[in-house]
């Protein structure tokens, strides 16, 4: 381990031990991003740190994608001064993967200001990725000042009202939602009427054997009101997915994986490939976590990465849909 | 003599002068350390504080944000709206009128606070 450590610390700049390598390095703990794949009609979803550990049966399936969220372009505070190197550092691990997946899921906070470079930014370090196609859904980062018509303009062809859609992709059937506008104050991410309305119609011609993937931005389970990380009315647009077997819902928003499993639904939550936050009620509030600088060195060996990884790993679901 | 009479009498009027100008600029400082006092609204941790202010009619609110994360200052009856305000903006809003005026970050909902103008 102490010889691990030496071997990434090259160009120690700020003599804090650790280089923009070792720092990338690091940054492993925040995860970069999910692998899903489908197969049987049933979503299992990988961390992208663990697909070392994945064989090439299990990374297959009929069906596989990638899940990135949070990528916050423009943050520059100490919890993470380089959110450009980490969604590098994302991209160059879905290329490294043996089979390209199908296509991208972006679960929102692209940006972090809604700025038009911090969206160019993202689009040009995406490009680079072997999936060509990406489907977003807006975090409430990227539809600051303007209602979310920048975002709708740039992503949202084809969408309907304020940016959902659906699409089919060999048999199974996508739903992007948009939960992060028209907030009200002391409420949670919200849906509204007229979405509620549109996926009650969007899926009513679909078999119940249908595997049915819905995205959002924001939790469609409440893992934790107090910090708004959960929706409104999202019990509605459950109750209108009852009649499917296999139903899976990926959100972002949370910075942080953690997954749960609900009669015919499994949860999802994506890592930020920016910042990691708090555990719910761990901290004072649910800003931008920065991991302690002796912290970090201590998590430049392998042994430490994997155990940091155990804590953060979605790999459990395999073993519970199994 | 003569001479130094007239110095004295100046550097007497010159110290009175002084005098007055340097307390009417600390009377001027002291009520704006006051006033400023009384209109901010610091945003830290997610949350506005104090969470309820209550000014005089005509004063100047000011917001000022210091987290790490981008909020907004927003009325929940439309009668303000910040833009979004990264790290140390600030945005201020004068209120001319008596009355209760609950606000929220448009961003994280869960935020909220009243100015209370009187």
């Amino acid at each position: 381990m102490t010889g691990k450590v030496k071997d990434e610390i090259m160009h120690d700049h700020n003599g804090d031990g650790i280089d923009r390598r070792g720092f990338l390095k690091c940054m492993a703990w925040a995860g970069t991003g999910a692998l899903c794949v489908m197969s049987g009609g049933v979503l299992k979803s990988y961390s992208l740190s663990r697909l070392p550990d994945l064989s090439q049966k299990e990374a297959l399936g009929e069906l596989s994608f990638v899940q990135i969220s949070d990528s916050h372009m423009g943050f520059h505070k100490p919890a993470n001064p380089d959110v450009a190197g980490t969604l590098k550092a994302a991209v160059d691990k879905i290329n490294a993967l043996s089979a390209a997946p199908e296509f991208m899921l972006h679960t929102g906070d692209i940006s972090h200001l809604s700025k038009p470079e911090e969206f160019d930014s993202v689009d040009q370090i995406l490009k680079s990725a072997k999936p060509k196609d990406v489907f977003y859904v807006p975090g409430e980062h990227d539809v600051l000042n303007d209602d979310g018509k920048q975002f709708l303009e740039r992503y949202g062809k084809g969408s309907k009202g304020g940016g959902w859609y659906s699409f089919d992709k060999k048999g199974a059937h996508f739903i992007g939602l948009v939960n992060v506008m028209n907030l009200k104050a002391g409420g949670l991410g919200t849906l509204g009427h007229e979405q509620l309305e549109w996926l009650e119609d969007d899926v009513k011609r679909l078999k119940h054997s249908t595997p049915i993937v819905v995205f959002a931005h924001i939790p469609l389970w409440s893992v934790y009101p107090e910090w708004g990380w959960g929706t409104e009315d999202s019990a509605q647009a459950l109750a209108s997915l009852k009649k499917f077997g296999s139903v899976t819902v990926l959100n972002g928003h949370i910075h942080q994986t953690m997954q749960k499993v609900e009669g015919n639904v499994t949860f999802h939550t994506a890592a930020s490939t920016a910042f990691p936050q708090p555990q719910p009620g761990k901290a004072d509030s649910p800003g931008p976590m920065k991991v302690p600088a002796e912290q970090l060195k201590s998590v430049l060996g392998i042994t430490d990465v994997n155990y940091v990884q155990g804590q953060h790993a979605l790999a459990v679901v395999d073993s519970t849909l199994a | 003599m003569r001479r130094s009479v007239s110095i004295a009498v100046l550097t007497a009027a010159l110290v009175i002068g002084m005098g007055t100008i340097s307390m009417g600029h600390k009377n001027f400082l002291a009520g704006a350390q006051q006033k400023q006092e009384a209109t901010e609204v610091k945003i830290d941790n997610f949350s506005f504080g104090p969470a309820t202010l209550t000014v005089p009619v005509g004063t100047s609110v000011t917001w000022t944000n210091r987290d790490d994360i981008p909020h907004t200052v927003v009325s929940t009856d439309g009668v303000f709206k910040s833009k979004v305000l990264d790290t140390d903006e600030k945005f201020s809003f004068t209120f001319s009128k008596a009355g209760t005026f609950p606000y929220f970050c448009s961003i994280h909902p869960k935020m909220t606070g009243k100015i209370i103008v009187q």
